[in-house]
């Protein structure tokens, strides 16, 4: 019998001057994932934009659960989206995409009641 | 208990004290706790104290660190004996076989650094892990390249850090993974740097032990060591005063 896919969805932060748009921050996962792992490891990936916010600098990727290190290993590789310095960092990690949803509220309240107090960090 | 995580290499121009806090800021914003910043051999009491400022109003612990790249194994003698109550970690750039083998059986070297982009001057092996396992020293191995780095020059810095990797377990060779950059685009959190150790053979445990307890062992050794509490090894003054 086939096994359930089973998937985890990153929150990630994209940290960088000027955001790219939603196909160059996707080729640049893609190729450093290729940089990495190589084809027959990118295909292993099945990485997936979920959701890209370049004002919020914010994006939703999925990939299959086995594949986890690599995917991180691989966001954490990028260095250069079309030509312009960048860092991606994970935020959280999910098994599904509402958890992942609730959790990422609590990120955003307590950094906007963060702002509010007038704490930087 | 929380995990603290410590960069022991930040290599930050000392003199444009706007991109130190720079990057400061950004370890600071990805959750380390302490940081070693690499300062030149003639760093000023001030500069220094201008830089622990900026770390303590980020709540950061500052580590003040020596890179050395002596040419011979008298070069480093020489120049240890000048500075080692001067910084609380000091690395080593071994250049050489012969400086090599002398910065794995010196107490006072910290950390070993080897090259990075030229197989034929690392000089890391058996010889220099069983020396470094014994003294207490251990091998630093900076992430920054294999971010930068990209074709072949990257496959073969990885092959040749999995290979080191290998070695340093295998004679119980603590493993330090530091930054080792001088920007902050560079800089990565400590569980994205635990996950890049997964491309050179570090399992996420070891890694982690790699980030933290390992670099902190070692700050809090020399911390110690530099106190004037300290005597010789296994000797400390635990209370002074008329009524001891």
């Amino acid at each position: 019998m086939l096994e359930k896919i089973r998937r985890r969805y990153l929150l990630l932060k994209v940290d960088c001057e000027k955001p790219p748009n939603e196909k160059d921050f996707l080729n640049a996962l893609r190729s450093s994932v290729i940089r990495l792992f190589g084809e027959y490891g990118a295909s292993q990936t099945e990485i997936f934009l979920v959701e890209y916010d370049p004002e919020i600098k914010y994006a939703i990727v999925r990939c299959s659960h086995k594949s986890l290190p690599m995917i991180r290993a691989s966001i954490a590789a990028v260095t250069r989206v079309a030509g312009e310095p960048i860092a991606i960092h994970v935020l959280l990690v999910s098994g599904t995409l509402r958890a992942l949803r609730r959790r990422m509220q609590n990120i955003f309240i307590g950094k906007s009641v963060k702002e509010k107090n007038g704490v930087s960090k | 208990m929380k995990r603290l995580f410590v960069d022991l290499h930040l290599r930050p121009p000392i003199n444009q004290i706007e991109k130190v806090r720079n990057l400061v800021e950004k370890s600071a914003e990805l959750g380390y706790s302490a940081v070693g910043i690499t300062l030149p051999i003639e760093a000023k009491g001030k500069d220094v104290e201008v830089i622990k400022k900026i770390c303590e109003d980020l709540g950061l612990d500052l580590v003040t660190r020596i890179d050395l790249a002596p040419k011979s194994a008298r070069d480093l003698l020489s120049i240890l004996k000048s500075v080692r109550r001067r910084f609380e970690v000091i690395a080593v750039q071994c250049s050489t076989k012969e400086v090599a083998i002398q910065a794995a059986k010196d107490r006072r070297v910290d950390l070993l650094l080897f090259s990075s982009n030229n197989p034929k001057k690392h000089f890391f092996s058996t010889s220099e892990a069983k020396l470094a396992s014994e003294k207490n020293s251990a091998l630093e191995i900076n992430l920054a390249p294999l971010l930068y780095l990209e074709g072949t020059p990257r496959i073969r810095l990885m092959s040749l850090l999995r290979r080191d990797v290998l070695i340093a377990r295998k004679f119980k060779v603590p493993i330090v993974l530091s930054s080792g950059c001088d920007s902050p685009h560079l800089l990565r959190k400590p569980e994205d740097y635990m996950f890049l150790a997964f491309l050179i053979g570090l399992d996420p445990c070891a890694a982690r032990e790699s980030l933290s307890s390992n670099p902190m062992n070692i700050i809090e050794r020399n911390r110690r060591k530099l106190s004037s509490n300290y005597v010789c090894p296994g000797v400390y003054i635990v209370k002074r005063g008329k009524d001891c």
